[in-house]
């Protein structure tokens, strides 16, 4: 593969993981609060666009996620506000419980491909590929450039984008009303937003909502581009998040809300790069998880070790005053 | 007609168990519209107990909270907030150290702000900047900065603005000054007294300052053991002094009000 292929292949992986990791911003930075329900959300999503793309809904499917990654969050977020379970805890409960659910989605088996059978010409039962957003897309984009080899790679790039450019922007704006702002305090000062009279345990609900919608979307948009989902895709993929979020935020810093926002994206793609190259040096697969997982220790012990170097600087010019 | 009433507040805490604390004992109190209470009382006494109840920190056993009228004793604390202000001794409690000045003045407003579609527009930015320039502490020019950069003084003097702004029946404070540097707390306290004083808001202060809480305020109260034990107001406060106040106590309580943060003078 060139390098332009694999660039292509690595943006446009990460452009689908974008809205997870915008989702692992919101849960760990904007509410500060741990969510573990994000491994399940993500399959949740994959499952249930699945099952809706093979009825012929591939647009509708998206959407579905969006709202039942939102139904697993409102859980998430009743147990951790009105039965005041542990956040941690309120988060495996709901990500163990929807394992079940997620297998009953797939219709008992733990990987569903988005085709049908169908009757050909002569009787026969063939397998029909469902229609996908993708799919259309290209066709579409086959259309306007005139180009039948149209790059697919190009085409899911392009249309990957312009959702989580859409996903980015009103996110962005919507943390800058009344809503999303009491959204940023609960995670800030939870204190401070009951004495302002806001109810923050509706808040930090909507909150944990929104956040595992824009998870479930991404589980629905890696459904659509691969063509199947799988039960048991989504174990490590808060940590695949975090790691995300976390370079970003080397590049963009988090400063504030929208920088947060734009940090996650592009931390993304930048984790999607890091792993092509892991592949290119012939990394098995199989150490995906690993790597993540270094990342993240990685990037949480700078300001430690940051700090420890300073402790020893001083140490040395005082022994030498 | 009273502003806050009172009747017959009962906390115990972990009933039936050896730690059992009667926190509250049958408080009752009548304060009337404008009035400025300071309240004095060793640790333990059940100030703060009491502003909780208010508050709506936790279920009474026992007695009403009727505020401007209307009976809020089993209202939810944030519902509370509507119309009660509180400020605590820790500045870093009244303000969210992540958002802007004028976010955190936003936030706090949203409860009395006309309906607009971002929390932070021209019209009340406009209302914020005037607020802030009256604390000439230079926070007006300062609107953008995250608050967490800011001095617990100025903080403090921030959050009182957020407290008041929504214009409250009833405003509680908890020692605001007391983590200060004297300097700054007799900032903050001056423009307690004139924030208070301009906008005729109905105020308890707990204090541990004896001078300041006989000097400060229309009224003063103070607590032993879960009970109002003294209550002084009027001419009679007026003529009263630190050791006459203290000697009230101990004819009233057969002890001496003290401890190691209570001062004097």
């Amino acid at each position: 593969m060139s390098i332009l292929a694999l660039l292509l292949s690595a943006l446009s992986q990460g452009m689908i993981y974008a809205p997870m990791a915008m989702g692992v911003f919101i849960a760990f930075q904007v509410l500060n609060t741990p969510d573990l329900t994000i491994d399940g959300s993500f399959v949740a999503g994959m499952c249930a666009c699945a099952v809706v793309t093979i009825a012929g809904h591939p647009g509708l499917a998206l959407l579905c996620s969006l709202l039942v990654g939102a139904a697993a969050g409102w859980i998430t977020g009743m147990l951790q506000t009105k039965v005041g379970i542990n956040p941690i805890l309120s988060g495996i409960l709901t990500m163990t419980g929807l394992y079940t659910v997620n297998f009953v989605l797939l219709g008992g088996q733990s990987n569903l491909y988005l085709q049908r059978m169908e009757l050909n010409s002569v009787g026969a039962q063939t397998q029909v590929a469902s229609d996908t957003v993708y799919k259309s897309f290209r066709t579409l984009m086959i259309g306007l450039s005139g180009n039948r080899r149209f790059d697919s790679n190009l085409s899911a790039l392009i249309l990957t984008a312009l959702i989580v450019a859409a996903a980015a922007a009103i996110l962005a704006m919507f943390f800058f009303t009344r809503t999303g702002m009491a959204i940023r305090a609960t995670g800030d000062n939870e204190q401070m937003v009951r004495s302002s009279s806001i109810n923050a345990d509706r808040s930090r609900i909507l909150g944990i909502m929104i956040s595992n919608a824009l998870v479930a979307f991404s589980g629905a948009l890696l459904c659509e581009q691969q063509r199947y989902a799988d039960l048991n895709f989504g174990s490590g993929m808060l940590v695949v998040g975090l790691a995300s979020v976390i370079i970003g935020q080397v590049f963009f810093g988090r400063r504030s809300v929208t920088l947060g926002i734009v940090s996650a994206v592009a931390g993304s793609l930048v984790y999607r790069i890091i792993l092509q190259v892991a592949y290119k040096v012939e990394m098995p697969s199989y150490a995906v998880k690993l790597l993540s997982a270094v990342i993240v220790v990685i990037a949480l012990s700078i300001p430690r070790v940051k700090r420890l170097i300073a402790e020893r600087r001083a140490e040395r010019e005082e022994d030498a005053a | 007609m009273s502003s806050l009433s009172l009747v017959g507040l009962q906390k115990t805490f972990e009933p039936g168990t050896p730690n059992a604390k009667v926190a509250l004992d049958r408080v009752s109190l009548e304060i009337a519209d404008g009035d400025f209470i300071t309240l004095l009382g060793s640790n333990g006494a059940g100030k703060s107990t009491l502003f909780n109840a208010i508050l709506g920190k936790f279920r009474l056993d026992r007695g009403k909270i009727i505020l401007d009228g209307e009976d809020i004793t089993r209202l939810k604390d944030y519902r509370r907030a509507y119309h009660i202000g509180c400020l605590y001794q820790n500045p870093l409690l009244g303000t969210a150290p992540n958002m802007t000045i004028e976010e955190n003045l936003a936030l706090a407003y949203t409860r009395k702000a006309s309906r607009s579609f971002f929390a932070v527009n021209r019209r009340d930015t406009a209302y914020f900047r005037d607020l802030l320039r009256e604390l000439h502490l230079g926070l007006e020019d300062r609107m953008k900065t995250r608050m967490g950069l800011l001095s617990g003084g100025q903080r403090q003097a921030a959050s009182l603005l957020m407290a008041t702004i929504a214009e409250p029946k009833l405003l509680l404070l908890d020692e605001h000054t007391a983590a200060l540097d004297p300097a700054t707390a007799e900032q903050v306290m001056a423009l307690t007294r004139r924030i208070v004083a301009e906008r005729h808001l109905t105020c308890m202060m707990i204090t541990h300052n004896m001078q300041a809480a006989l000097e400060v305020g229309t009224r003063t109260l103070v607590m032993d053991s879960g009970r109002v034990v003294l209550d002084v107001a009027g001419e009679e406060r007026a003529a009263l002094s630190v050791p006459q106040l203290l000697e009230m106590f101990q004819q009233k309580t057969q002890r001496s009000l003290d401890n190691d943060r209570m001062l004097l003078g």
